[in-house]
């Protein structure tokens, strides 16, 4: 017999309460895939200095 | 599928967590202290470092303090449920698996060394490698179980965060930044062993041997005292070394008298709700201790920056 929150054949089908905290961690994820790039964008401009300047135009 | 067959697979495969419970295994008020004590080491060492560069050197840091204590929720969750210190993290109360936890903090592990590494050097990143190499390995699977002298050994860990935060901005490590890790080295038994003490049938619950548990009450008390008489003289160390100045030093003289003072109340407790009185006062009062002693080194910094501006903004006013 399947559990409630279970179909048949189909996998686990989240509740409601699942499913929002599924997107509260993808938020969260988000945010911080977000802010390592901007950390690493910040780190290469600190790095370069005044030679992030230095390019053919 | 089974309904137990079904409850097993959705138990295993859907995580219950909130982000927030991801935040708590980072055991954020150690890492408040850990942030303290780096910042002040990466204050005091000579040389400078851009303020952005510092603030995420201070951020990696942060994080692999973070990281290591998310690994050692992972080994530690049999332990942790049956204290009632711990009971409610997140992987005992069932809100974050095991293995959740573990890759966490193994990617916050990596991430945060190669950003230290890339921001400042490879030493400073070697040394938080090591840091949280130490906490893990050495203590939370090795020592933890297996000694009355996890803490004292284990408190190495604890004690780098100010040698990681001096190696950001001179790539090397001098006697300064030693005599930081000494400080918060010595200070961890008195600390531990005082919450050690009250709470001695929860550790005796978990297994873990700590000392009151096995040398004893009284035994734990005289090290207490002993490890106190050890610690003042490295607290008053930067005054003499020169890197404290007189404010410092009345500041780690108050702090040594009331050190002092809690540890000999610990000594003498005559009566059992004296002992647990005394044994709280020296919990809290060394965080307070510790706490004073390096925020009078960075209270004496910023004087020292603050002062040259300030008199230059008067002469141009006058």
């Amino acid at each position: 017999m399947n559990s409630p929150a279970e179909g048949k054949g189909d996998g686990i089908r989240l509740t409601e309460e699942e499913k929002a905290r599924q997107a509260k961690r993808n938020r969260a994820i988000a945010l911080a895939i977000a802010g390592l790039c901007l950390l690493f964008y910040v780190i290469t401009v600190f790095k370069m200095g005044s030679a992030i300047l230095n390019r053919p135009l | 599928m089974s309904e137990l067959g079904a409850d097993i697979r959705r138990e295993t495969l859907i995580s219950n967590a909130d982000p927030e419970d991801f935040l708590a295994l980072l055991k954020p008020r150690v890492m408040s202290l850990v942030v303290f004590t780096a910042l002040v080491g990466l204050v005091l060492a000579p040389g400078s470092i851009h303020p952005v560069m510092g603030a995420i050197a201070i951020l990696a840091i942060a994080v692999g303090a973070g990281a290591s204590g998310a690994l050692n929720m992972w080994y530690d969750a049999d332990i942790d449920a049956v204290m009632k210190r711990t009971v409610n993290r997140p992987i005992p109360a069932g809100r974050v698996s095991r293995e959740e936890a573990f890759g966490f903090g193994l990617l916050l592990s990596f991430l945060s060394v190669m950003v230290l590494g890339l921001t400042t050097n490879w030493v400073a990143a070697g040394l938080l490698a090591f840091t949280i190499f130490f906490y893990v390995v050495i203590y939370t699977m090795w020592l933890k179980r297996s000694t009355a002298q996890n803490i004292v050994i284990g408190g190495a860990a604890g004690a780098l965060p100010p040698v990681v935060g001096w190696a950001a901005v001179t790539g090397s490590v001098t006697l300064e930044p030693v005599i930081l890790f000494a400080i918060i080295f010595l200070w961890t038994p008195p600390h531990f062993w005082a919450l050690a003490l009250v709470k001695s049938d929860d550790y005796g619950r978990a297994g873990i041997p700590m000392l009151p548990n096995v040398a004893g009450e009284k035994a734990t008390r005289l090290q207490i005292l002993l490890y106190t008489l050890i610690l003042l003289p490295f607290g008053l160390a930067p005054f003499s070394m020169g890197f404290g100045g007189w404010f410092y030093g009345a500041v780690a003289l108050l702090g040594s008298c009331a050190m002092l003072l809690w540890a000999l109340r610990i000594f003498l407790a005559r009566t059992e709700d004296g002992l647990r009185r005394a044994c709280w006062r020296m919990f809290g009062g060394s965080i307070a201790y510790l706490f004073a002693l390096f925020a009078a080194l960075l209270v004496e910094w910023c004087a020292g920056r603050l002062a040259p501006a300030l008199s230059a903004m008067r002469g141009a006013l006058s």
